[in-house]
């Protein structure tokens, strides 16, 4: 089944289609908005930026008009609309700084004001995928550069000198020759009846003059607010007359509500309203599960409330899904041939005249996101108006969702979009709003529905689980053949019944994009169904498959009696971009591969950087050892060496980790840093711990007892990361995610490096317990 | 009537003696900095101290805290310059931030009671608070960073 054609599309895939067939400006003009200055895709006219992104064909496209991102008061103060969503990544910060630093603005006198979903109005605003700054950096230096010009034209008519003359420098706008100056405010109401000028004419700075961009030098705006508990997240909005709910949801995807008897509930002190939850069947797309909802005057009464609940449940279709038996269907689909989704060469025929075969079987089980605020939303609806606050990583889709399911036109829905206390993909999907939607619809009053732990664990959209299995033939130490099969049940289940295939996105996480120099391929797709929701976890596909070839290179490594850093070079090969023409859709992460092409010159260059920093080869203390791996995702380069130490008892420490990134062209260093800090705890937690089960179709964990995440007594000692300066008009390329892939990895092969034992099952567990 | 003290203020509640003092804090008195992240005392979100001890008050009912004194993150320091607040942003500590409230708590606790850990008794001592975006090694230097003196 194709995805693209499917009429339960994934959100994106249609309006992808209908964008491309429409005139945007006809759009725009039909809208009203023709005055503003709107564009489907970055217009790079100018040689210096000529690069192209995929921005335009996301939903709703780009919008660069400083008129609906800028706004400028006549103290000076300078407002900066920030249209993504903030999880901590830092971009609610790094965007509005990118128009700062082009508009010349005083960084100490900007004021950062987060967008609410609209993106008719803001473009796309779906922080997923490691798009942000890929998608925004031209665009936001466009904006500024725009009001920029418009600041220095109402100066040049001011002072009725030559606009070239004048000059904006850091919130004034000055003119040399005489000397004057007038600060940004004083020029507001003029700037503000300036024509709004065209793109293809604006100047952009010289990077070397700027200020901001590249440094690393401005903290998060919120860091003051974070730091005393004034920063609001979705669970700390209160409105008046409020009430307080948590819902308990069928226990098995699919399943539904048969009865249920809420006396106790009902008699718990604060309790006040005890009521069913529509639910829609399994699939569709994020709507709710449904189940039965405690109404209280706090979440603690609420909480107790749902305790003495007595539901009976329909288990439906899922209620056999159990995880050893659904891991021994996966491997066997991966013992025969499927789907082929890359094809080069004569894989059957080089594997029988290889001198040697290395085969690997790699397993990777589901993974929860367990981001710290688990998911949360208030609503208000009030008769055909719909109000929203939540940590939604897509407030337009959410709006559109909202509308939806509620039944009234999106332009009634206002999604406020609060601080997201992590999101890792879960928050794409807003049920939770939906529920509280409902909710408050029910009661006439405004609802927070609030998830607790159990909720976000056994409710979740999870990662997919799968097999990886690769065959890799050797001749006279050569790969001469690739053959890798990967099983796993699609994100698109959660959008369409029956789908027994990966979707394009996932397919090029790592399985079709393999950068090896190869000359027999072949990539396939065996059949896997679904049993529970599905959905996008940090860096995806990427997880699994960097864990199996990474791992592969380095069984091959040792096979042939190489050094896994030598071995992963000679297969990444020569300096090249990747020829993907045998495949029918390399999606590339939605980006042109014209700007973002597969470039080994710049995978070898992330292996040999961090091979030099990290000091590969040097000698190690008895039970310890160093493995490597690297991968390219989200068009950026990573690559990491991690460092372990395994004691007799088969204790594992990790007293150091070295990462390169080559993210072309940064805005905000000492974020990407950090990105990259925390994508090796989060690698480190699912290769140690990571893993969802089900029993009789339910989630058999709960917490974060039996869904155990790293904690700071067994993080890693020192983590180093090394960030490639970026060659002249690089494409900037993701940074949220890409650091996680390599990770597990890296620490797969330093485990072999010091025990000779090689894990492919992750997670590790007890399986270095001697 | 249960009556305590928060952040110096006199409050009571006359409700159910069982309700956790997170919901208490959050739901009925609005200082919202105290976050709610597993309920089950295991990952720190909603530590806040009680007298001078770090406490979970997911799992701290308000029948424990009769006649005490809590102190949440809104009252740690009058203009939020308590050391480890300052060492926090001193060190970029934060991604998302929503676990923080909980681990500059149990740091400030730390070191009203170890003034001097070593970087082997700041791991032990912040092994409860969970954070997800994986900023340890900042809190572990922001940590020792306060200890010194910001």
């Amino acid at each position: 089944m194709n995805i693209m054609t499917n009429s339960n599309k994934l959100r994106g895939f249609e309006k992808a289609v209908r964008v491309e067939n429409v005139s945007r400006r006809t759009i725009l003009k039909g809208l009203g908005l023709a005055g503003g200055f709107v564009l489907a895709a970055p217009i790079l006219s100018r040689p210096a930026f000529a690069y192209e992104t995929g921005a335009g064909k996301m939903p709703h496209g780009v919008v660069v008009d400083p008129r609906v991102f800028v706004s400028l008061a006549p103290d000076g103060t300078v407002t900066i609309l920030a249209h993504r969503a903030e999880m901590g990544t830092g971009v609610r910060t790094s965007l509005p700084l990118i128009v700062a630093e082009e508009m010349e603005a005083d960084w100490t006198r900007v004021h950062v004001q987060q967008a609410h979903g609209d993106e008719t109005k803001f473009g796309n605003q779906d922080t997923d995928g490691s798009r942000s700054t890929r998608h925004y950096l031209l665009p936001m230096r466009q904006i500024g550069a725009s009001a920029r010009t418009m600041l220095e034209q109402a100066a040049a008519k001011r002072w009725n000198v030559p606009v070239m003359e004048v000059k904006a420098v850091k919130h004034e706008v000055v003119h040399d020759a005489t000397g004057r100056r007038l600060g940004f405010g004083d020029l507001a109401a003029d700037a503000a009846k300036e024509s709004v000028p065209a793109i293809e004419g604006l100047k952009l700075k010289d990077p070397k003059d700027f200020r901001y961009l590249g440094k690393g030098e401005v903290s998060i705006v919120d860091l003051h607010d974070i730091t005393t508990g004034a920063a609001h997240y979705g669970g700390d909005i209160r409105l008046p007359g409020m009430k307080y709910a948590v819902i308990a949801r069928p226990p098995v995807t699919g399943g539904k509500l048969v009865s249920f008897d809420g006396e106790a509930a009902q008699k718990v002190p604060g309790v006040e309203k005890v009521m069913e939850v529509k639910g829609w069947p399994w699939p569709s797309k994020f709507q709710p599960l449904g189940g039965v909802a405690v109404i209280a005057r706090n979440t603690g009464a609420a909480i107790k409330g749902r305790d003495a609940l007595k539901i009976v449940w329909d288990d439906g279709t899922n209620a056999k899904y159990e995880s050893v038996a659904y891991r021994a269907e996966l491997e066997e689909a991966a013992r025969r041939p499927g789907l082929v989704v890359r094809k080069e060469g004569d894989v059957d025929g080089a594997l029988k005249s290889a001198d040697k075969v290395v085969v690997g079987e790699y397993y990777l089980p589901h993974l929860a996101h367990v981001s710290m605020e688990p998911p949360v939303a208030v609503a208000n609806v009030t008769g055909d108006k719909a109000e929203i606050w939540a940590p939604v990583q897509s407030p337009g889709g959410t709006r559109e969702d909202v509308a939806k399911t509620l039944g009234i036109p999106e332009e009634n829905v206002t999604v406020n979009v609060t601080l997201l206390g992590g999101g890792f993909g879960r928050k794409s999907k807003c049920d939770f709003a939906l529920e509280a939607a409902l909710l408050s619809k029910e009661l006439g009053t405004p609802v927070k529905v609030q998830w607790t732990r159990e909720d976000d664990i056994q409710h979740d959209f999870l990662h997919t689980v799968s097999v990886e299995r690769i065959e890799a033939g050797l001749k006279d130490g050569k790969v001469i053949a690739w053959r890798h099969r990967s099983v796993a049940p699609s994100i698109a289940s959660t959008f369409a019944a029956g789908t027994v295939h990966q979707a394009p996105f996932e397919l090029g996480m790592g399985l079709i994009d393999m950068p090896f120099e190869i000359a027999n391929i072949s990539c396939e797709n065996p059949e896997a169904a679904a049993h529970t929701r599905i959905g996008w976890f940090r860096s995806v596909s990427n997880i699994p498959r960097a864990f199996a070839v990474q791992s592969m290179v380095a069984e091959i490594a040792q096979a042939t009696g190489r050094d896994p850093k030598d071995m992963l070079l000679e297969m990444i090969g020569s300096p090249r971009h990747v020829d993907l023409s045998s495949v029918k859709d390399p999606w590339n992460y939605g980006e042109p591969y014209s700007s973002y092409p597969i470039d080994t010159a710049r995978l070898r260059k992330v292996v040999e950087l961090v091979a030099e920093k990290g000091g590969w080869g040097r000698s190690l203390p008895k039970g310890h050892g160093l493995g490597i791996a690297a991968h390219r995702s989200f068009v950026s380069y990573i690559a990491t060496i991690v460092e372990v130490a395994v004691d007799e008892k088969g204790k594992l420490t990790v007293p150091r980790v070295d990462t390169a990134i080559d993210c072309g062209t940064y805005v905000n260093p000492e974020r990407i840093s950090s990105q990259i800090e925390g994508a090796a705890i989060m690698g480190l937690s699912l290769a140690k711990y990571g893993e969802i089960t089900f029993k009789d179709g339910r989630v058999q964990q709960k917490n974060y007892d039996d869904f155990p995440v790293l904690r700071m007594d067994e993080s890693p000692l020192i983590t180093n990361v090394y960030i490639v300066p970026p060659a002249a008009d690089t494409p900037p390329s993701g940074v949220g995610e890409p650091g996680v892939p390599p990770f597990a990895p890296a620490l797969i092969n330093a485990i072999f490096a010091a025990t000779g034992k090689r894990i492919r099952v992750l997670p590790i567990g007890k399986q270095l317990e001697a | 009537m249960i009556k305590l003290k928060i952040n110096g203020q006199e409050q009571s509640w006359d409700g159910d003696p069982d309700l956790p003092l997170l919901w208490f804090l959050r739901d009925e008195v609005g200082l919202t900095g105290t976050k709610f992240g597993c309920g089950q005392a295991l990952c720190g979100a909603c530590t806040v101290m009680v007298d001078n001890d770090a406490v979970r008050a997911c799992i701290t009912s308000m029948s424990d805290v009769a006649d005490r004194q809590v102190t949440t993150i809104e009252g740690l320091h009058p203009t939020g310059d308590h050391p480890v607040q300052k060492a926090w942003r001193q060190v970029n500590v934060p991604q998302c931030g929503y676990c923080q409230a909980g681990q500059i708590m149990q740091a400030a606790a730390l070191l009203a009671s170890n003034p001097k850990p070593s970087h082997d008794e700041i791991r032990e001592a912040m092994a409860g608070n969970i954070c997800r975006c994986g900023c340890y090694q900042r809190i572990e230097n922001a940590v020792h960073l306060a200890s010194t003196g910001v």
